[in-house]
């Protein structure tokens, strides 16, 4: 090496193509393209399959009715994975937020007081898992276990069997449809869809957002930025116990009643659905647009499976695969970008 | 400065220099790392003062040093490989407008801090999609976008080719003559040589000096580097070139891994004690490796007793009687919760593999026998090996290898970090191993060990043997000329400035 002089011009890199370029900026869709592509062969499948029975109007509301709920705790699930945790509690939650509402509303307590209990009581588990991971050093999998036994166990001392919401207001999210033509949208469903929506905004264009993906991709290097790293974790566990609450709400709305045995392993349909949306489980990369998606595939697959008739059964089996699908291309992804390091 | 019960740093000076660079230079343990952090915020100091631009201040977080000017680029690249490069320069220090991330200005501002430094990056690419030199340097603009007065480069180039070296420099020459002060340390004595302007030398935590670099010949830091000091310079004693082996149970001819060691030539004799000597980075421990089938080889052909092998595993090393003992002996070698018996024994359940068990009371005898032998304190079989003093665990470890009954054993700075005594123990029992039979290869960074323990000393230097002299008739002086570069001894010649 010889002395260079400082003014000496360098890395004249050849032009980068315009693939390069986009995929060098967003090598990390890759995996929610994927899932995309997934949901469209789904339907051009059942489409086939069904004889142009499938792709209706009605069909494609009633999947964003039915799984209103699963969306809503994706949205959730896809804070607490980008920062490389795991949240097993948001079934039982759920079921617990979701009783104890239908409880309050059937001794008579008002709904402005119920709701906000519910969506406070979600977000308060939440706050506790975060805490026990964040200043415990529990390990996610672990804390959030414990969550997942304590809204279990709380569901059940509100009450052992189900209870019936006569609650106008309630059942008004369920019952209410705008129709579109042959398409309609019901309150939950925008409850659902606005998740969705503040979930990408806060994520992409607030620090706060950023923040979460930071501590997903090396958390020390995150502390190291200066950036608050355990608030932040202890937050994305405080959203999705909130959207478990929320979850609550529109499942007790959906079925019209408060019921303690909910939601058992819905956390991991949750979990799935943000996995074949593209996030990946070690966290850092992903994004909430991909959860949803990953809500729609898992949606799809199982309303083919009771258009055929089949076995709920199968319904597990197809969901396991193109999980295990997913996480291979994750790998695939993860094995890709340590090389260039 | 001083930390904690162990002084790891014992009132240590470091003076920077607006639009200087100063390299801190050590071998392993002499405190570099430790010094970094205080002067970084990462840890406390326990006495000391911090000046910066001559007022005194306290850090007790990475934050509060760089809010004072002071931003530090770490070894392993600690950045975010998820984000893009804007954000990896911009985050935690963003504009915001009404609490939304201004996406337009972040980038903008990477984009010029990036042209600043004459890179031609695109700030929206994701961060882990570039080479590790693109990353370096991203770190290094990330380091200087806000209000930098000093820079912490710790061992920058460790992981950058030649090219990538020269752009950095040319990247640190351009800050230096913006008036930052730039703390650069390395390994690399030619690189230290080129880039800086004074040299802080760190000794087992204790403060050797501070001198310019075109004053200070190569050889004189080396020897303040591993304390020879008091001998005369220059006077050098030509080192006798010593001859091979006529029978060597070990030969290894032109073995390459990568670019940390090039086709080196190995030869062992029969019951021989080789020493290798050379500075950290030399290529010492990487060619240990890859006469033990740990690391694999990239060229070269390795024969044992006159047999072409691939040693292609530790597995298919220690089958052949090829054993080795990894100078990290807490993460590679014992298992400190194990007790004494367990370790010593270990090597040889797995020799024998996992279903044929070795009875309980051999198991015993053998290990109170080499418990014995060594002279491990205190005798107690059942004792955790990590409860033992240093001296003692590296004793077990010998143990644990000696039971395998080696033929050849590659001891990788086997008396590091271990009290004088248990040293000497040590090196006592390394040439009676010889004098069973075994061929040793015996690593050490210490020139007089190496000298005393090893009948030939081969000189490591920048992934090649340089010379192998014959330990009897080399003096310290004439080693440490060797492993210091002579020929081009004059440090002031090198640098350029």
């Amino acid at each position: 090496m010889t002395a260079t002089t400082l003014d000496r011009p360098v890395r004249t890199q050849e032009k980068p193509s315009m693939l390069k370029t986009f995929l060098s900026r967003n090598g990390s869709m890759m995996p929610t393209f994927a899932a995309i592509l997934i949901l469209i062969l789904l339907f051009a499948g059942a489409e086939a399959f069904l004889r142009g029975d499938f792709i209706t109007p009605r069909n494609i509301s009633a999947l964003l009715l039915d799984n209103a709920y699963l969306l809503v705790l994706a949205v959730g699930m896809t804070f607490v994975i980008l920062t490389g945790g795991i949240d097993l509690s948001v079934g039982s939650v759920m079921a617990f937020t979701g009783i104890l509402g239908a409880r309050m509303l059937a001794e008579g307590a008002p709904v402005a007081v119920t709701v906000p209990t519910m969506l406070l009581g979600g977000a308060a588990i939440g706050l506790l898992i975060g805490i026990l991971v964040q200043y415990f050093g529990v390990q996610p999998f672990i804390a959030s276990l414990a969550g997942l036994f304590l809204g279990r166990g709380l569901a059940y001392i509100v009450s052992l069997s189900s209870i019936k919401v006569e609650e106008p207001a309630i059942l008004w999210l369920q019952s209410t449809r705008m129709s579109f033509g042959g398409w309609y949208i019901t309150p939950t469903g925008i409850i659902a869809l606005s998740a969705v929506a503040i979930a990408a905004f806060v994520l992409h264009l607030t620090r706060f957002g950023r923040t979460i993906y930071a501590v997903g991709g090396n958390e020390q290097s995150a502390r190291l930025m200066g950036l608050k790293v355990g608030r932040v974790k202890i937050a994305a566990y405080t959203i999705s116990g909130f959207c478990a609450g929320l979850a609550g709400l529109i499942l007790t709305a959906y079925s019209g009643a408060g019921y303690p045995r909910n939601g058992i392993g819905t956390e991991l349909d949750a979990i799935a659905a943000v996995v074949i949306g593209g996030t990946l489980l070690i966290g850092g990369r992903g994004y909430v647009l991909g959860s949803m998606v990953g809500v729609f595939v898992y949606g799809t697959i199982k309303t083919i499976i009771s258009f055929m008739g089949a076995e709920q059964s199968w319904m597990q089996i197809i969901v396991g695969a193109l999980l295990l699908l997913f996480i291979v291309v994750q790998r695939a992804i993860v094995a890709r970008s340590d090389g260039r390091r | 400065m001083r930390f904690g019960a162990d002084v790891v740093l014992d009132e240590v000076d470091l003076t920077l220099r607006a639009g200087e660079v100063h390299s801190l230079m050590g071998e392993n343990g002499a405190g570099k790392s430790t010094l970094i952090k205080a002067i970084t915020g990462v840890i406390p100091m326990d006495a000391g003062q911090l000046r910066v631009e001559g007022r005194q201040v306290r850090f007790s977080t990475p934050a509060e040093a760089q809010r004072a000017g002071i931003s530090t680029v770490y070894q392993e690249i600690d950045l975010l490989p998820n984000l893009s490069i804007a954000e990896n320069i911009g985050l935690g220090r963003e504009r915001r407008r009404a609490g939304m991330l201004d996406r337009r200005s972040m980038t903008q501002r990477a984009r010029e801090v990036l042209a600043d430094l004459g890179l031609d990056i695109d700030p929206g690419s994701i961060l882990g999609s570039q080479p590790v030199s693109v990353q370096q340097l991203v770190a290094i603009a990330r380091a200087i976008s806000a209000d930098v007065k000093i820079l912490v480069l710790d061992e920058p180039t460790s992981s950058l080719d030649l090219d990538e070296v020269g752009e950095l420099f040319r990247v640190i020459r351009e800050l230096k003559s913006r008036g930052v002060a730039i703390l650069f340390v390395s390994h690399f004595l030619d690189q230290v040589y080129e880039i800086c302007d004074r040299i802080t030398v760190l000794r087992d935590g204790i403060h050797v000096g501070e001198y310019r670099t075109d004053q200070l010949l190569r050889i004189e830091l080396v020897q303040k580097m591993l304390g020879q000091e008091g001998a005369t310079l220059r006077e050098r004693d030509p080192a006798p070139v010593a001859r091979p082996p006529a029978d060597p149970v070990l030969s290894a001819r032109g073995i390459s891994v990568g670019r940390r060691v090039e086709s080196a030539d190995v030869e062992l004799g029969s019951g021989e004690v080789l020493g290798i000597a050379g500075l950290r980075g030399s290529g010492r421990t990487v060619l240990a490796r890859a006469l033990t089938g740990v690391t694999r080889i990239d060229a070269g052909v390795i024969r044992i007793e006159q047999t072409e092998e691939s040693l292609d595993s530790p597995r298919r090393a220690m089958s052949l009687g090829v054993v080795y003992a990894s100078e990290d002996r807490r993460r590679d070698g014992i298992v400190a919760e194990m007790s004494v018996l367990d370790n010593i024994t270990l090597g040889l359940q797995a020799e024998r593999g996992s279903f044929r068990r070795i009875p309980p009371e051999r198991r015993r005898e053998l290990a109170a026998s080499w418990v014995d032998a060594l002279g491990i304190r205190p005798p107690d079989l059942d004792r955790p090996v990590g409860t033992l003093s240093g001296g003692n665990q590296q004793k077990v470890l010998l143990a644990r290898l000696l039971a395998l009954a080696p033929k050849i054993l590659v001891l990788d700075e086997p008396t590091r970090g271990i009290d004088v005594g248990s040293k000497v123990e040590v090196q006592h029992l390394v040439r009676s191993m010889a004098d069973n039979g075994v061929s040793v290869v015996f690593i050490s960074a210490e020139l007089e060990e190496v000298l005393n323990v090893g009948d030939r000393v081969a000189v490591v230097r920048d992934g090649r043997i340089v010379e192998t002299v014959d330990a009897r008739s080399t003096t310290i002086d004439g080693l440490l000329a060797l492993v210091a570069r002579p020929d081009e001894g004059d440090g002031g010649q090198v640098s350029h400035g």
